[in-house]
């Protein structure tokens, strides 16, 4: 079998010209899908019969905490493939996604907040997916940390590596352990809303919403793996040609 | 292997026995945290022996976890580490057999501290075995799991800052569990439930847990 395909990866340039043509056919349709979900959920959606208007910031907080996950996911696999091959745009791939994934982990946490306000009177309860979400967030956190406190950029990306793949093998155990704990000292009855099966225009925007989310996910990423590339690339002829 | 991994044990533990000052230091740590609880919570023994499980294993975590800093530094800064990288033996193993070293130093003192700190929290006696075995199966977890922390941080900037950060997400489940298990032992009930998952997450760490210490280390020598 032919793995040409697969070594042109671990070639810069070649990978800074396809980020940079790909980026647009994530980037417009990602644009197009999130505003025609902001227009059915927002105007289209009716209300909740029980939380009103209320419930449409779902629209932001789902997709959040959904690609908080995958990115870490992302960049785990990034990270293993940066430590196995030694494929250094792997690692940049990796140190791309840590600063995207820690923000939908707050956006999803903020948007968790302002929606639990009104909905159960308090800004934080501890709940096992908050608490879940939260250390998702400290995770990545230390991630930035450990990148940014190593000087050594072949040790920073090998290093966070590491710990990005024993960070994701805890995070199922994590996930588990923080649902024992809650639910055996009490049971949050202000989450148990049986919630009737969505209608379907209440769902087809929220999975629109999904898909945007996702596609605006690897636009960012790509046009940060260009930054990141070019940063790491600063002192090669290729760089100076592409930047002049 | 077993050879050179029991040397690697009984070097650490060697020198760790001439110096019992850093041994005791946890301990007396140990024992200033949990006795602060009541100083800035309540003397009323009925209301600390509800938190008494929380304090005691938060208090045992961060012991823990201040010795952990210098696991790797000595030996990072004296040369050591090289020669154990270069011994041609699995560095894994002998990253065991460190963190081995470090469990009998702090996690097992740790452990036998902890019920004369439970008394004075108000735990009953018939608390105390299931107070020692979770807190004897946790704290070889958080050997394992901090070690792989102070591998990764080893010779970093504000590396004791952020091997707090780094460590301290990953031991969530073990002081889920293990803070479980106390408080079950407390009330009276069996904490063999929770005594299990403890279990299992300590034969998790001694299975995978060395691996990512050796390939740490390896990275940081390069």
């Amino acid at each position: 079998m032919d793995w040409t395909w697969f070594h042109k990866f671990g070639s810069p340039p070649h990978v800074y010209r396809l980020a940079g043509t790909l980026t647009p056919w994530f980037a417009w349709p990602a644009g197009i899908l999130i505003i025609a979900a902001l227009y059915g959920g927002l105007v289209l959606a009716p209300p909740d019969y029980q939380q009103g208007d209320g419930f449409r910031i779902i629209y932001v907080h789902a997709p959040s905490a959904w690609l908080s996950t995958m990115v870490y996911a992302v960049m785990a696999s990034a990270a293993a493939v940066g430590l196995i091959w030694r494929m250094k745009v792997a690692h940049a791939v990796a140190a791309s996604c840590a600063g995207v994934g820690a923000s939908f982990t707050a956006a999803s946490l903020v948007t968790g907040m302002l929606w639990g306000e009104p909905m159960w009177g308090t800004w934080w309860v501890w709940d096992p997916r908050l608490v879940a979400q939260l250390v998702l967030l400290f995770l990545f956190l230390g991630y930035i940390g450990l990148r940014s406190a190593i000087d050594d950029l072949g040790r920073a990306d090998r290093a966070s590596a590491v710990l990005a793949i024993v960070g994701v093998v805890n995070l199922p155990i994590i996930r588990y352990s923080v649902e024992w704990w809650n639910s055996i000292h009490q049971t949050p009855s202000v989450m148990k809303m049986d919630r009737p099966s969505m209608p379907m225009d209440m769902l087809a925007p929220l999975l629109m919403m999904l898909l945007g989310f996702t596609l605006f996910f690897v636009a960012v990423l790509l046009v940060r793996l260009r930054a990141e590339v070019l940063r790491r690339e600063r002192g090669a002829a290729w760089v100076k040609e592409v930047v002049s | 292997m077993i050879g050179a991994a029991l040397a690697v044990l009984a070097r650490d533990l060697r020198l760790a026995l001439r110096r019992p000052g850093q041994v005791l230091q946890p301990l007396a740590f140990f024992a200033v945290v949990t006795v602060l609880f009541p100083l800035g919570y309540t003397p009323e023994l009925d209301k600390l022996r509800q938190i008494a499980p929380g304090v005691l294993w938060v208090a045992a975590l961060l012991a823990s976890l201040l010795s952990l800093e210098s696991l790797f530094r000595e030996d990072a800064q004296d040369g050591t580490l090289e020669q154990i990288l270069l011994a041609g033996q699995p560095l894994a193993a002998l990253a065991l057999a460190k963190t081995a070293a470090h469990w009998l130093l702090t996690g097992l003192p740790l452990t036998l501290m902890a019920p004369m700190l439970g008394i004075a929290l108000g735990v009953p006696a018939s608390a105390m075995p299931g107070i020692l075995s979770s807190l004897a199966l946790g704290t070889v977890t958080l050997s394992l799991v901090g070690a792989v922390g102070a591998a990764l941080t080893l010779g970093v900037r504000r590396g004791g800052v952020l091997l707090g950060l780094l460590t301290l997400p990953l031991t969530v489940p073990t002081l889920v569990f293990g803070a479980r298990a106390t408080e079950l032992a407390i009330a009276g009930e069996g904490p063999s439930g929770a005594l299990y998952l403890l279990a299992a997450l300590a034969v998790l760490a001694v299975t995978l847990a060395p691996l990512a210490v050796a390939a740490a280390l390896r990275i940081g020598s390069e």
